[in-house]
């Protein structure tokens, strides 16, 4: 099982070191420091890394390495899996995840670190649960704690910890009952230089933020649930009645969390919103080239395209370019060069786009790659998937909730190859 | 107000500042200091020098004291074991607490402290927790079981916590039920052979049950536990996978693919006609996909599990080729793993996608992802012929780029396309000669030198360019030295006339200015060749070469199903079984794939190919990598080849062994680099005759004075009932082997208890450790009526394919007769295998002893054996044991004996005789030490009859 943990910063110092069972020395990382040495970019460093003694599993999140270790044969993905939970509980906790956060929550860190394993073994993982044996920490807390000398642990066994719904605390009260889903599609996609996508898949979520009192139980159905056949449920799904019924029916965790998330393969057809018109050449005599693109909405059921950004790591013999945005802002990194243009809103009357030159080294020969161009974007009240919910009921209480959908679409990692 | 505050630091000394702080009245003020140590400790700073002082902090109503204590206390209790005696009674007192929190959280912590004594402390309350009403406290004190056990493995058995804690699996609480399971078998991996895990239909369903109510690490507990069991049939099989299948639509990847281990791994007894095997099949493919999306350190180890899935079961993710295209921003390790199964996906139905994909690819920055990518390319022309041409021209095109390490890459591919279609694409040559300049690698350049050698007809310069090589020839590296050396032979055996002087150059500096072993062989024996017999050296060296197939990495067929169990580990990740990396060796067990349930109508076993065929099969096909002679006799087995049918006589080469790479080299093979001793090895020329071993002529230099076998036969066991009436609709099978004059036979008894007559019996064998096949057909003359009995002698062969089988001297026989066919498997004690000329001489004995490694030697007792030293050896002799020494040694007699196995395995045995003592004591050395075992049962056998 886990048997330690090393939190590490990109400058490579240890800043926080826990120990489920015996002490590891830190001297352990340095098998560590020497893989990433090795690899160029901290998201290169691979996850698993061997060493005589123990093996390093470690996630790269908010410029911070979790590295466990751990000694005999553990199954990696629970690893993995755990380490990201850590993260998911210390954004929950804080607000953010950073360096000097940890530092300056260290004990409650500490303390919340050694609920969530036991000897290796995963204890209270659910961050409803650790809410409730350890409070987090907020300013008027620890005001009234430095007064009455009353602490944030909590003295009772928390109540969800054992029931059958482990994520669900009792006796919750809420005086505005609401229940809120978002239905959130990200698009990844790869265009080719044509124009013609090479794959294109969505991974959607719904994510919920349900505030309700009592033990309400909630079900959900969709116009088309014949288009969720790839799914991954939080625990408090039935999956029987999923099975059977097509309809999500479940009793909510308190707060927020992910009631699902799918995915639409690529063997679907998938609407690609957007289009980019590119020009980008190279000449192999002149030190100049010529930089043009444009982009524009394709598939968008009406709806307006927003915050598109669009990025693109330009190849080293590029020194500078000098470019004119006809909306937005852009800027070049002549070290990093890396190109980012913040678009901002699609107007179908007038596309935007950029144009100028770009000035290469002079003597070299023109580069072997093609930069790709990254994009981001937003379509609000679209799930590009055609997804749509058809109604929401509740059981067992008898208060009458405000209900709200709403959708959205986003890029994810979507490239245009030149 | 943060806890940044507590790592400032003062000028007297913190340590100091501390005691003081610890040591103080105000409640408040105590806490703080607490913190600051925890602080200080976070960061690894030693700050054991206060234990005392915190330790007195102990006794307090304050549960976050309490607890920040008791981390402290963890951290260093080791380190002052007597201090660490001092909280003892603060535990075993809030083991008896009202509050469960509080009950859970003294166990717990008392687990954590790993001091000897205060263990013993712990016994009662933890006995105490382990019956607790409350669940909580019940979960938190069966993980305790397995922290004690850490530190004191004999205290637990003794304590019997062990059966307490199998107990819980049926407890009512599905957490409870889970982290038993995670204890157990966290404890049983460091005990393999105890039987702690002891999983029966009952526990199963128990399991089960948990397993849909417990959280998500639970489930991976359950889950990874229920891939150690082997269900009874197929049914039961088949409904574990059914409740284990909602598991794959779960949130946590962990979950999904600890579910995926179990149903890939029951899948194996489902037969592949069921409706639900297909059902099954199509529901694997989304949550492997969907793990594709998650974080990239998830995506790397889901990668490196699908590469196993889609070689065991390539049909689950066929049509999901776009979900494995590379993103530019993708970490470099993804990208290399994705590459991986794109082309282990490749097929002709997406092969103009793949390229278009791969040759973007080649255009990337990063340097290792490039060269794989056109490697990829290369594969892809081997593994899809169709598109070879494309991908030809492909390569052609990134040659032209002139970027260095494309064009090695390109150049090293290509030969492998030239070995695969000879013929085909030679015109590309002048294009690759072109490039001959900038080549710096060493697989380049002997690529390239290999082509050149290979096609020197067809190239004009062709000693111009060799010869250009040649200058620099000591500073090359081996791989190239090898290949130059003989490319230039086969270019002077094609072009006699011109190149006689360079050939001299080349084998000069070969042979007399090389330190290299290989290398100066290599020379020499052309040299030789080339003096002896020009015309014999021509058929050697330029001797049709095997074809190359299609895949050449993957993973080897009993490799990859053990690899198949361990789906979702470490193991997994690395593509190595566990006992290859895991430290010591501890608790290792092999795990195997369950075998299909033999259910009648099971088309798909081996055993039922037509029974009425010939029987004496020839091996036409080179046994998988990773069969039983490849373990024996340690070849070096290069990646399959699938060559003309050279393997017959794969079973006596043992002793050509020696000879195995120089032939190699002679044959021209290089593809596998240096000194592959290749398995292809024997020239195509020797006959491969039944009855005489190949390596005869060279075993007689060996055993020049071997003993004439003693004609008197073996022992013969009695017969055995192999098949019941019961199970054969009638036919009632019994028999034994017997071992006489050189010759194996099977001594059959059929009887017919059924109402019908039997006509028309046929026997085959199933592929065996040792090659045995049958001789001859099953001959029954006449129909067997009801109630008769026929007694039949079928001569065996042992020259049979071979394949390792579990145990090693299992025999799977299938027996067909009008009414059906029969399976059955038998045993066979090892002693008929033990040749007549397996005498080996006194110094040959002795340095083949001191030979073989020590670790390779097995000792074992025979008990109630009462012979002397004399009658032993007479009554082994007679079973073709021979004693090749005898000693005497205080009064022990020392026998040293050796024996041979029909497939040339030498085992050298040493018998320890005492006189009055009927035990005699055995050790055995054989380079294959798997045998060892049996051999000892074959002495226990011959020795008590």
């Amino acid at each position: 099982m886990i048997h330690s943990l090393f939190l590490i910063n990109s400058s490579g110092d240890i800043f926080l070191e826990k120990h489920w069972k015996s002490v590891v020395s830190r001297s352990v990382c340095d098998y560590f420091f020497e893989a990433q040495e090795r690899a160029t970019e901290a998201e290169n460093v691979p996850p698993v890394i061997p060493t005589p003694h123990h093996y390093l599993l470690s996630v790269y999140r908010h410029k911070i390495f979790f590295v466990a270790v751990i000694q005999t044969e553990v199954p990696p993905l629970f690893v993995i899996e755990f380490l990201h939970r850590v993260v998911d509980t210390f954004q929950d906790y804080f607000g953010v995840c950073s360096e000097p956060v940890i530092k300056d929550n260290v004990v409650v860190v500490y303390e919340v670190l050694e609920e969530m394993l036991d000897n290796g073994f995963p204890l209270a993982t659910e961050s409803n649960i650790l809410k409730e044996l350890i409070k987090p920490p907020t300013i008027l807390r620890t005001v009234v704690n430095t007064i009455t000398g009353s602490t944030n642990v909590g003295d009772q066994l928390p109540t969800g910890q054992l029931s059958v719904v482990p994520w669900r605390r009792t006796g919750v009260k809420y005086t505005n009952n609401e229940a809120y889903f978002d239905v959130i599609e990200e698009i990844d996609a790869i265009i080719d230089k044509s124009g013609s996508t090479i794959t294109a898949e969505i991974q959607g979520v719904i994510d919920a933020c349900v505030k309700l009192t009592g033990m309400p139980d909630l079900t959900l159905s969709f116009m088309n649930p014949r288009l969720l056949d790839d799914v991954s449920f939080h625990p408090c799904v039935r999956f029987k009645r999923w099975e059977s019924e097509r309809i999500l029916s479940f009793i909510p965790p308190d707060g927020n969390f992910r009631l699902l998330s799918y995915h639409v393969s690529a063997q679907n057809l998938v609407a690609i919103p957007v289009y980019v018109k590119h020009n980008i050449s190279f000449r192999d005599s002149s030190s100049l080239g010529r930089f043009e693109i444009t982009v524009g909405p394709k598939q968008t059921m009406g709806k307006a395209i927003e915050g598109v950004i669009v990025t693109s790591q330009m190849p080293k013999g590029v020194l500078n370019m000098s470019l004119t945005p006809s909306q937005g802002v852009h800027t070049f990194d002549p070290v990093t060069k890396m190109l980012s243009w913040d678009v901002g809103k699609i107007n179908p009357q007038k596309l935007p786009s950029l144009k100028g030159t770009m000035s290469l080294q002079a003597g070299a020969s023109k580069p072997d790659e093609n930069p790709t161009i990254n994009l981001q974007f937003k379509i609000q009240q679209l799930a590009i998937s055609g997804l749509k919910v058809n109604r929401l009921d509740m059981y067992g209480e008898k208060y009458k909730p405000f209900k709200g959908i709403k959708y959205m679409t986003k890029a994810g990692k979507f490239q245009v190859r030149t | 107000m943060t806890d940044s505050k507590y790592f400032t630091t003062t000028k007297k000394g913190e340590i100091f500042e501390l005691k003081a702080e610890l040591n103080s009245d105000k409640k408040e003020k105590k806490k703080e200091a607490v913190k600051k140590v925890i602080a200080s400790m976070t960061v690894g700073k030693d700050v054991s020098a206060l234990f005392p002082d915190v330790v007195n902090c102990m006794q307090t109503d304050n549960l976050e004291l309490k607890k920040l204590v008791y981390l402290y206390l963890m951290n260093y209790a080791k380190s002052q074991p007597d201090m660490a005696i001092m909280a003892v009674n603060t535990f075993v007192k809030d083991c008896e607490d009202p509050n469960p929190l509080i009950r859970a959280l003294a166990v717990r912590t008392m687990g954590c402290i790993r001091v000897d004594k205060i263990t013993e402390y712990l016994c009662e309350p933890l006995r105490k927790c382990l019956k607790d009403e409350d669940p909580y406290v019940r979960k938190t004190a069966a993980v305790c079981v397995a922290k004690l056990h850490d530190i004191n493995a004999q205290l637990v058995e003794d304590q019997g916590f062990l059966d307490t804690l199998k107990d819980l699996i049926s407890d009512s609480n599905p957490m409870v039920v889970a982290n038993a399971v995670a204890a157990l078998s966290e404890i049983a991996e460091s005990h393999p052979s105890s039987n702690l895990l002891d999983l029966n239909p009952q526990s199963i369903n128990k399991l089960l049950t948990a397993l849909n109510e417990c959280t998500e690490w639970g489930q991976i507990f359950i889950l990874d536990c229920l891939a150690n069991y082997t269900p009874k049939d197929d049914r039961e099989a088949q409904s574990i996978c059914e409740r284990v299948t909602p598991r794959l639509s779960h949130a946590n990847s962990a979950v999904v693919l600890s579910a995926v281990k179990v149903l890939m791994k029951f899948m194996e007894m489902l037969s592949k006609d069921l409706d639900y095997y297909s059902t099954l099949l199509k529901k694997l493919a989304p949550p492997l996909v969907t793990l594709l999306s998650a974080e990239p350190e998830l995506q790397y180890v889901a990668l490196r599990n699908i590469n196993l899935i889609v070689q065991k079961r390539p049909e689950i993710l066929k049509h999901e080729m776009k979900v494995f295209f590379v993103k530019y921003n993708d970490p470099i390790y993804v990208k290399l793993e994705k590459l991986d199964i794109m082309i282990r996906l490749a097929s002709q139905a997406n092969i103009a996608q793949v390229l278009a994909e791969l040759k973007e690819y080649a255009t990337e920055v990063d340097v290792d992802f490039v060269r794989k990518a056109v490697r990829a390319i290369g594969r892809c022309a081997i593994k899809v012929e169709q598109s070879a041409e494309r991908c030809v021209s492909t390569l052609l095109d990134l040659i032209q780029t002139k970027v260095n390490y494309v064009v090695q890459e390109a150049i090293v591919v290509i030969k492998d396309i030239f070995r695969k279609y000879p013929n085909k694409y030679e015109s590309v040559i002048a294009t690759l000669c072109e490039n001959l300049d900038s080549l710096d690698e060493p697989e380049a350049r002997a690529a390239m030198i290999w082509i050149v050698g290979e096609y020197a007809e067809r190239i004009d310069n062709a000693d111009e360019l060799l010869e250009s090589f040649l200058e620099g020839f000591h500073d090359e590296s081996t791989q190239v030295q090898l290949q130059l050396l003989t490319a230039i032979v086969k270019l002077f055996l094609k072009k006699p006339t011109e190149t006689q002087e360079l050939v001299q150059q080349v084998l000069s500096l070969a042979t007399q200015d090389s330190d290299n072993p290989d290398l100066r062989d290599r020379g020499y024996i052309y040299w030789r060749l080339l003096s002896t017999d020009p015309v014999a050296a021509k058929e050697v060296v330029l001797a049709e070469k095997p074809l190359i197939s299609e895949e050449t990495d993957l993973i080897e067929p009993t490799l990859l199903d053990e690899l198949i169990c361990y789906i979702g580990t470490l193991a997994s990740v690395y593509h190595k079984p566990p006992s290859a990396f895991v430290e010591g060796g501890r608790g290792v067990v092999h795990k195997s794939l369950p075998p299909r349930t033999a259910s009648s109508e099971s088309t798909e076993s081996p055993e039922a190919a037509p029974t009425g065929a010939p029987s004496a099969e020839q091996a036409d096909v080179i046994p998988p990598q990773g069969d039983l002679l490849g373990d024996l006799l340690n070849l070096d087995l290069g990646p399959p080849v699938s060559g003309p049918p050279l393997a017959t006589t794969s079973v006596q080469m043992g002793p050509v062994d020696l000879l195995g790479g120089g032939l190699d080299s002679l044959m021209g093979d290089e593809s596998e680099g240096i000194t592959g001793t290749n398995f292809t090895a024997p020239p195509a020329a020797v006959p491969a005759t039944l009855g005489a071993p190949m390596g005869s002529g060279l075993n007689d230099l060996f055993d020049l004075n071997s003993g004439v076998g003693s004609l008197s036969g073996s022992y013969v066991a009695p017969k055995a009932v192999w098949l019941p009436a019961m199970k054969a609709k009638g036919l009632e099978i019994s028999g034994t082997f017997t071992r006489q004059v050189g010759s194996i036979t099977m001594d059959l008894q059929l009887t017919n208890k059924a109402l019908q007559a039997m006509t028309d019996f046929a026997i085959q064998f199933n592929r065996n450790s040792f090659g045995l096949a049958p001789a001859a057909p099953l001959q029954v003359h006449a129909p067997l009526s009801p109630n008769q009995t026929v007694e039949i002698s079928l001569p065996l062969s042992s020259v049979g394919s071979v394949m390792k089988m579990e145990p090693l001297n299992n025999l799977q026989v299938a027996v067909k007769n009008n009414i059906d066919v029969f399976y059955f498997s038998t045993l066979y004690s090892l002693h008929i295998l033990f040749v007549e000329d397996g005498k080996m001489d006194r110094q040959m004995f002795l340095a083949t002893w001191k030979d073989i490694p020590n670790e390779n030697e097995a000792q074992f007792q025979i008990r109630d054996c009462p012979l002397n030293s004399e009658a032993v050896s007479t009554k082994l002799q007679s079973s073709n044991i021979f004693t090749v020494a005898r000693r005497t040694v205080e009064g022990q007699d020392m026998l040293y004996q050796s024996l041979k196995l029909t497939n040339g395995i030498w085992v050298l045995a040493e018998l320890r005789v005492q006189p009055g003592n009927p035990s005699l004591t055995l050790s055995l050395k054989c380079r294959a030490p798997e045998v060892s075992q049996h051999v000892h049962q074959a002495y226990e056998t011959i020795l008590k009859n």
